[in-house]
């Protein structure tokens, strides 16, 4: 049984992926009979390379999502190698945790309401710093390089290698290593970039792969911050895909691929890069500099940057939640003139039913998907070698999603809540295996073993002992993919075909309004969801085991 | 290549608009017996949190008066629906489909309608149609020069007016040669949202309007006149002003609430809307300061009506024809004028109400910043759907990638 549901899970995780695929490569190459391609044809290619944008948009995605991946990963690295083994850090890595739960379109709208320039911080310098009376004639959200884009990444995919990190270091041995270079006078941050950076980095390369094709393809977080002309390429194919024009979908389908292929091909050049990097490094770290000198200034550069993530969100959710109930609030004033309910008491209704939706397909989704992965590591399935977990994670959502929702049309299943419901499983159940694998594996396996001795059969054990010993690996799991489905933009676009709407699609529509009250209110609502069953994840064990002394924590 | 696809898509999708259940759409106790208890799902623009308010209030009202619950399906776009009736054409769904109902109008409408993906005609055959004023109003008859021919039903008259703060800027340009001068002087001031964005390339042919020599081209299709000499002077206005816009030009807002956050913000002086209520409404609600005025060209704005239309599959075609009706509702009309609630032009004609109805409408202010009927001048006649397609294609080549 434990065998089917390692199968089960495998299934689930490539099946879609790969029937999505699928279903985009017919009309990619002019094959969809239904909208009357019915020869196979470079057509819809000729019209992607046409398309005017598309140099521009390449180059975008491409370059935004190395800076948004090379940064995140040099900021993650750094913080770690400067405060590892600190009481700092201790307060870093709770402070940036939670950012984990926050959805991406949630902390790239505050992230916009920070820096525009009639932003908060605009606001906060004028007039009395910067002279101005009217917001300057600035570019910066939608900027045409993207880097407000890559700002919006970097501040939410630090949180993520930072837990990655977090989770690879016991098995790094970073800390005994650490104390040999220490004690071989090497700085904290060389020492830790020489000694355990090369072996903390092979245990989260498929994470960081992850962040890459995300940030070559992501959507909604585009749709806030990304460049307007052109934009990144896999909202120009969401556009394309949803375009009147039938003949549209040909060429969506086309771009579709061609991202996918520009993701494989970046894929390519990061593992290419690791190596080169690697026989460079190992040259570098037998140079022998010990590079104490350099912690001055990088153990500083450290601090700072997960500081400034955490009041870049911090700050952009507090506005957030400022514009929600801002009457009239007019340029420079830092704070409105007045305050008032009139938006969240208009939008009340919507809000009561998205939440509902939300709630209930995150619980259905995490629920089958908590289901599903202790099936799986009850049979044995292990996180490293389990590299299909992340086939949903890597390839990218815009290049599979069309195809799977022309299938979901064709069954007559889009639409529903339990489509949606079975796409959101589909990414939701990578992240609950990530987060349940190795608490799992870390359980002590003699209380197993004594329980057996008492006459426990497996199942007994499984429920009886070890599912309740899990507890807060299982409520944290719960919490994690919970959090991922909430967050869901694509998924619950193309499958839920405007039938079925949570507040994160209601929140992304609004992006393009600009109408900060109203993105303030669902934005809010879009971050409150997943915080707040992180918090009952947090509390439900610490009174489950109000009584026992064993299960608590320290 | 997307002429020949769409060809042979649109001879796979010329069939027959109305399948086996055809509606009588004229007898209406059946359809009231029908509709009971479904649920319409309108999918309408969902931008504005003031027209969402006004249709979940429309949705209270077809509850309590026929048992039918009304779902609103935000869109970004309204192309969004179009597709999505498109694709269940081609899944073979000819039956029980997601869409119920469109706010439409414009190039979707032509293009719904041409491909027989409409519902209809059923607009005429409304109980409330009556008391539609066609003669003073022959807009409500003709979408964008296409005859409607019943296949939506009118719903609310929109006219271009452009906003500024009184406080901030003392005399607008009232008209396009003056806005051309006004932005050399002023860089930086204005903008207008991206096309393909429905507002954004209605500025384009305003622009077009104010520059053009004959404008009874524009009423033709693009394909029945020489497109680059008629527009040139289009592409060398807009080549004038371009580096002058805010960000210069490498930045445009997405659409009308991102140009009214603009407005608000003090980054540009002057904003442009369709509906004529809109600046008073937003100062209702505190998003604008009580010193904005609103005004039109004297060369006239464009002017043109919003139609609810149901695809030819909708799952629940009673209810919305119910709903197709109840917006015509002079209670609702009444209530969709209000400066404090839409603010939007009704349909309706004054003289074929009753008195009790007319003395709603006479009840309403008409806003601190919207113009008095007389001060709206000339609405000038949107152009052909194909001009507004071309025109913004034309102009995603020019302006919409460069770097």
């Amino acid at each position: 049984m434990a065998r089917a549901g390692l199968w089960a899970a495998l299934t689930l995780l490539a099946l879609p992926v790969l029937a999505g695929l699928a279903g985009v490569i017919g009309p990619a190459f002019g094959y969809l009979p239904a909208l009357g391609g019915v020869a196979w044809s470079l057509e819809p290619w000729r019209g992607v390379l046409g398309w005017p944008g598309l140099g521009a948009a390449v180059r975008l995605s491409v370059v935004t999502g190395l800076l948004a991946t090379g940064i995140s990963l040099a900021l993650t690295l750094l913080i770690v190698a400067a405060w590892q083994g600190t009481r700092s850090f201790l307060w870093i890595t709770r402070t940036l945790a939670p950012l984990l739960s926050l959805p991406h379109a949630a902390a790239a709208f505050g992230l916009a309401f920070l820096i525009a320039p009639s932003g908060w911080i605009a606001r906060g310098l004028s007039p009395w710093a910067t002279g101005w009376e009217r917001p300057p004639d600035l570019l910066i959200v939608n900027d045409p390089w993207g880097l407000a884009l890559v700002a919006g990444l970097v501040v939410k995919e630090v949180p993520f290698l930072l837990l990655m990190v977090l989770a690879a270091l016991p098995q790094s041995d970073s800390l005994r290593a650490q104390l040999v270079a220490r004690s071989l006078g090497y700085g904290r941050v060389m020492g830790w970039m020489k000694a355990v950076a090369p072996r903390v980095y092979v245990q989260i390369r498929l994470p960081v792969y992850a962040v890459l094709a995300y940030s070559m393809s992501v959507v909604d977080v585009a749709l806030i911050l990304g460049p307007t002309r052109p934009k990144v390429l896999a909202v120009q194919i969401l556009e394309w895909m949803t375009h009147p024009d039938l003949s549209m979908r040909f060429q969506a389908a086309a771009a579709a691929l061609l991202q996918l292929g520009l993701v494989v091909a970046v894929l390519v050049l990061w593992r290419l890069g690791e190596s080169a990097l690697a026989r460079r490094g190992a040259v570098w770290a037998a140079g022998g500099a010990r590079g104490v000198g350099a912690d001055a200034v990088l153990r500083p550069l450290g601090a700072g940057a997960a500081l400034g993530i955490g009041l870049a969100v911090g700050l952009g959710l507090a506005g957030l939640l400022l514009w929600s109930f801002a009457g009239l609030w007019q340029f420079p004033a830092a704070l409105p003139e007045s305050l008032s309910l009139r938006i969240w008491s208009g939008q009340m209704g919507a809000l009561q039913r998205r939440l509902w939706d939300s709630a209930l397909i995150a619980l259905g989704a995490t629920g089958i998907a908590l289901a599903l992965c202790i099936a799986a590591l009850q049979a044995g399935a292990r996180g490293r070698s389990a590299g299909l977990i992340y086939l949903p994670l890597i390839v990218p959502q815009i290049a599979f999603l069309p195809g799977l929702a022309t299938f979901a049309l064709v069954l007559g299943v889009d639409g529903t809540r339990w489509a949606v419901m079975g796409a959101h499983l589909v990414f939701v159940l990578p992240y609950v295996f990530l987060a349940l694998a190795d608490p799992w594996r870390a359980w002590d396996s003699r209380a197993g073993l004594v329980a057996a001795g008492l006459g426990a059969g497996p199942a007994r054990v499984l429920w009886a002992v070890r599912l309740p010993m899990l507890a807060r690996a299982l409520c944290v799991a719960f919490a994690v993919g919970f959090a991922t489905s909430v967050a869901q933009y694509l998924p619950t676009l193309l499958i839920g075909a405007g039938r079925v709407s949570t507040v994160t699609t209601e929140a992304v529509a609004l992006a393009a309004s600009g109408n900060r009250r109203l993105i303030g209110v669902w934005a809010v609502v879009q971050m409150a969801l997943p915080m707040a069953v992180f918090v009952l994840a947090l509390l439900l064990p610490a009174w489950l085991f109000r009584h026992r002394q064993g299960m608590r924590i320290g | 290549m997307h002429r020949i696809l769409l060809t042979t898509a649109l001879a796979a999708l010329t069939l027959p608009p109305m399948g086996a259940g055809a509606q009588d759409v004229t007898d209406w106790p059946a359809i009231e017996a029908a509709a009971q208890g479904q649920t319409v799902y309108w999918h309408a623009w969902g931008g504005d949190p003031r027209i969402n308010a006004f249709i979940a209030s429309v949705g209270a009202d077809l509850q309590a008066r026929y048992g039918v619950t009304l779902e609103h399906v935000r869109l970004a776009d309204t192309a969004d629906a179009v597709t999505r009736v498109i694709s269940e054409r081609q899944a073979g769904r000819d039956a029980g489909g997601a869409v119920d109902a469109i706010w439409i109008n414009g190039a979707n409408f032509a293009s719904m309608k041409d491909q027989g993906l409409l519902f209809g005609p059923f607009a005429e055959a409304l109980p409330n149609w009556p008391l539609v004023d066609t003669e003073a109003n022959p807009a409500v008859l003709v979408d964008f020069t296409l005859p409607v021919e019943g296949y939506g039903s009118p719903w609310a008259m929109f006219q271009m007016v452009f906003e500024y703060d009184a406080a901030r800027l003392a005399e607008p340009p009232r008209s396009l040669a003056a806005l051309r001068g006004w932005i050399a002087d002023n860089p930086g001031r204005f903008t207008y949202p991206q096309p393909p964005d429905f507002l954004g390339t209605s500025f384009l042919k305003q622009a077009l309007y104010g520059v053009v020599e004959d404008s009874s081209v524009l009423l033709g299709p693009v394909e029945d006149v020489d497109y680059d000499a008629v527009t040139a002077p289009l592409w060398a206005f807009l080549d004038e002003i371009t580096p002058n816009l805010w960000r210069g030009g490498r930045a445009y807002p997405a659409n009308e609430p991102a140009l009214a956050q603009l407005l608000a913000d003090g980054e540009v002086d002057i904003g442009f809307a369709f509906n004529p209520g809109r600046a008073s409404a937003a100062i209702a609600d505190g998003e604008l300061p009580d010193t904005v005025r609103t005004f039109v060209f004297e060369e006239g704005t464009l002017a043109n009506s919003s139609y609810l239309s149901i695809p030819y599959n909708a799952a629940n075609i009673e209810g919305a024809l119910l709903l197709a009706n109840l917006i015509l509702d002079p209670e609702i009309q009444a209530r969709a004028q209000d400066p404090d609630v839409l603010g939007f032009q009704t349909v309706l004609g004054m003289d074929l109400l009753t008195s009790e109805d007319r003395a709603r409408f006479e009840a309403l202010d008409l806003g601190i910043a919207t113009l008095a009927p007389d001060e709206m001048g000339t609405g000038l006649l949107e152009p052909h759907p194909s001009w507004m397609t071309r025109i913004a294609e034309d102009w995603a080549a020019r302006y919409g990638t460069g770097q």
